[in-house]
């Protein structure tokens, strides 16, 4: 592994986490063995299927997994720039750190943009209640900072908007809200857990952009879960696929949309209807794995070019000489 | 808002009219009148009533005219200030409905505060600690609550009251105070009565608004915009009280107007088991008389309370629902 070569780089490292959810029938296993790193300042996409972990890792981070779901075990190493380093998967529930990490280091912004702010608060009293949790500031001074992170993401006319309520708002314009509520307290890492899916197209592109553009301003990590792949292709520099609580494969954006190695990887890609040639049926991934197994957890190996994949070791000697 | 209020203070006009008409007929519905029902009394005892005083009495109450007019005799009289004379207490009605309508509304007013105050922090618990021993332990006291009639409960606690601690619980006042004029001993001896019908006017409630907040909260409590503020850093404790129990209790909000008639009427029953000088045992009586003018007027009241009280939610809910506000 080439763990301490990199993890200068890196503000977060998970390793071999493991979640299981109590239901009536049973253990089921949401996360089994998932790792990997989250280099400083870049943006990483967990890229799967519904069901395949993408949120309950990012649930993970934040700590903000409920009954019947636990980690069972596993670590998170967060390596902030300005305090020590420390461990998010054995933080005691009544640890500061806890109530810190959460929107002052780590913030998240999630699918629902209708859902994911209270009716009954106005706009700028929910973003500055973000600021009045890290950090002791008067409530007029976290208005002020509030109402300038609401200008920053795009949102004009602030003296009214700021006192108007959620439902008086678009999607567009909540998951902007959103946003700046997740970066109001300058996280180092920010978590978008499918934060388009919601949307419409033109205001899908919009929130894109104005991720990649805070990020490049704000130098940010960012965690970006998605199960788009023209996403992932837009604005990551890392890739993680995820399927069945697995990572079967990492890499960078270049070398997992263009040359996947994981049979999964592959038939994800596949099924893009944009990139499939025409006049014959869309392949599905069912089509493209075939009979190859992808159901075992094989460990992960790292290949000559840097990127992870699990496989049994005969084709991972086969991916190493192509 | 203004224009709301503005509607909402008209539309009562005719609903109260219009109770005020259903009131009027069902009151006159059985046979009979407060006079044949008070000559049959007089009779029983052996007085002999000649029929020229019984003529005089019922013109005196307007009672030998048609229908129609004594509806608008009456509904008249009664804008004006003028509820009539009960016949059967021998008094005016007013002074019969200003003596024990503020007794009633004290009793059912502090039921409906008992009522929040216990229900509110058990039913959070109750949701928050869903299948502890403690939401369990709340859930069983909450059903017995809910299955016990408030008169039982009242003769229970009498009983108990009676027999272990020698004390009467019945009525508002020790017997010294009974008769005496307001001083600040006389509040202070109400004060020491009027918990023990509180809690039982108000136990069923508590039960109910428990359980129903338990099952409003338990829904709220994993809704996103929850999640959003829990991984914004809000502290637990904030957290569940300013966001979903915020929201899970904007229906009781709204239901207030509409528990009052259902205290009220539970607090005539316990009042004719505490025997406590309020609406209730009043209403009964006059009931069973016919006592047209003191029953009519105090069911208008009941219901102009109530109406009021429906009101009053309502505005309530605009204030802490923007949602609602700006509808």
């Amino acid at each position: 592994m080439t763990d301490d070569a990199q993890s200068d780089d890196n503000v977060l490292e998970i390793r071999d986490l493991a979640v299981d959810f109590k239901t009536d029938t049973g253990l089921t296993h949401a996360l089994v063995n998932v790792g990997f790193d989250v280099p400083r300042g870049k943006v990483t996409a967990i890229v799967g299927e519904s069901g395949s972990g993408k949120s309950v890792t990012a649930n993970c981070i934040m700590r903000l997994v409920q009954p019947p779901g636990r980690i069972v075990a596993g670590t998170i190493n967060f390596m902030p720039t300005d305090m020590a380093p420390f461990e998010i998967v054995s933080l005691r529930k009544k640890d500061p750190r806890l109530q810190e990490l959460r929107g002052g280091h780590i913030s998240m912004v999630f699918q629902e943009p209708m859902t994911a702010l209270s009716p009954v608060y106005t706009v700028g009293n929910q973003v500055a209640e973000a600021i009045l949790c890290h950090r002791k500031v008067t409530r007029k001074e976290a208005m002020r900072e509030a109402a300038e992170m609401l200008e920053r993401v795009g949102i004009g006319e602030m003296e009214r908007r700021i006192q108007m309520y959620p439902f008086e708002f678009s999607g567009g314009m909540r998951q902007r809200v959103v946003i700046a509520m997740a970066l109001v307290c300058h996280p180092e890492i920010l978590i978008c857990d499918e934060p388009t899916t919601a949307l419409d197209v033109t205001i899908q592109a919009e929130i894109l952009t104005l991720i990649k553009d805070l990020q490049r301003d704000l130098k940010n990590s960012v965690l970006f879960i998605t199960h788009d792949l023209g996403v992932v292709a837009q604005i990551a520099d890392q890739v993680v696929v995820m399927y069945q609580g697995r990572v079967l494969e990492i890499g960078t954006v270049r070398q997992v949309l263009k040359e996947p190695v994981h049979p999964y990887t592959r038939g994800l890609l596949a099924a893009i209807p944009g990139l499939a040639p025409k006049g014959e049926p869309l392949a599905t991934i069912a089509s493209v794995v075939g009979d190859t197994d992808i159901t075992t957890p094989y460990p992960m190996t790292t290949l000559g070019d840097g990127r992870q994949v699990s496989l049994p070791p005969d084709k991972v000697a086969l991916a190493a000489a192509e | 808002m203004r224009s709301y209020l503005a509607s909402r203070l008209l539309g009562m006009i005719p609903t109260l009219a219009i109770i005020s008409v259903i009131v009027f007929t069902v009151i006159q519905l059985p046979e009979g009148d407060i006079v044949s029902s008070m000559l049959d009394r007089l009779q029983a005892q052996g007085v002999d009533v000649t029929q020229e005083y019984v003529e005089n009495l019922r013109s005196q109450y307007n009672l030998d005219k048609p229908m129609v007019l004594q509806y608008f005799y009456w509904a008249g009289n009664f804008l004006t200030g003028d509820m009539g004379y009960s016949i059967l207490f021998n008094r005016p009605v007013n002074e019969l409905v200003w003596e024990r309508l503020g007794y009633t509304l004290s009793i059912t007013i502090s039921a409906l505060l008992f009522t929040w105050i216990v229900a509110l922090p058990i039913g959070i618990y109750s949701a928050v600690r869903q299948y502890t021993i403690g939401d369990y332990l709340m859930t069983t006291l909450a059903l017995v609550g809910l299955a016990t009639p408030p008169f039982l409960l009242a003769l229970i606690f009498m009983h108990i009251g009676f027999t272990w601690f020698g004390i009467s619980t019945g009525g508002l006042f020790s017997p010294e105070f009974e008769d005496a004029p307001w001083s600040i001993a006389k509040f202070g001896d109400m004060l020491v009565h009027i918990w023990l019908p509180m809690v039982i006017v108000g136990a069923s409630g508590a039960a109910f608004t428990m359980r129903i907040l338990r099952a409003n909260l338990l829904d709220e409590l994993n809704k996103p915009y929850v999640v959003t503020a829990r991984a914004k850093g809000v502290s637990p404790a904030k957290l569940v009280i300013k966001y979903p129990v915020r929201i899970a209790i904007n229906p009781f909000i709204s239901n207030i107007g509409l528990m009052l008639p259902a205290l009220i009427s539970g607090e005539a029953l316990v009042g004719m088991v505490m025997g406590l000088p309020t609406i209730g045992p009043l209403l009964l009586q006059s009931l069973l008389n016919q006592d047209m003018f003191l029953a009519g007027s105090l069911l208008m009241w009941l219901a102009a309370l109530v109406v009021i009280g429906i009101l009053i939610s309502d505005l309530m809910l605009a204030w802490v629902d923007p949602r609602i506000r700006f509808e």
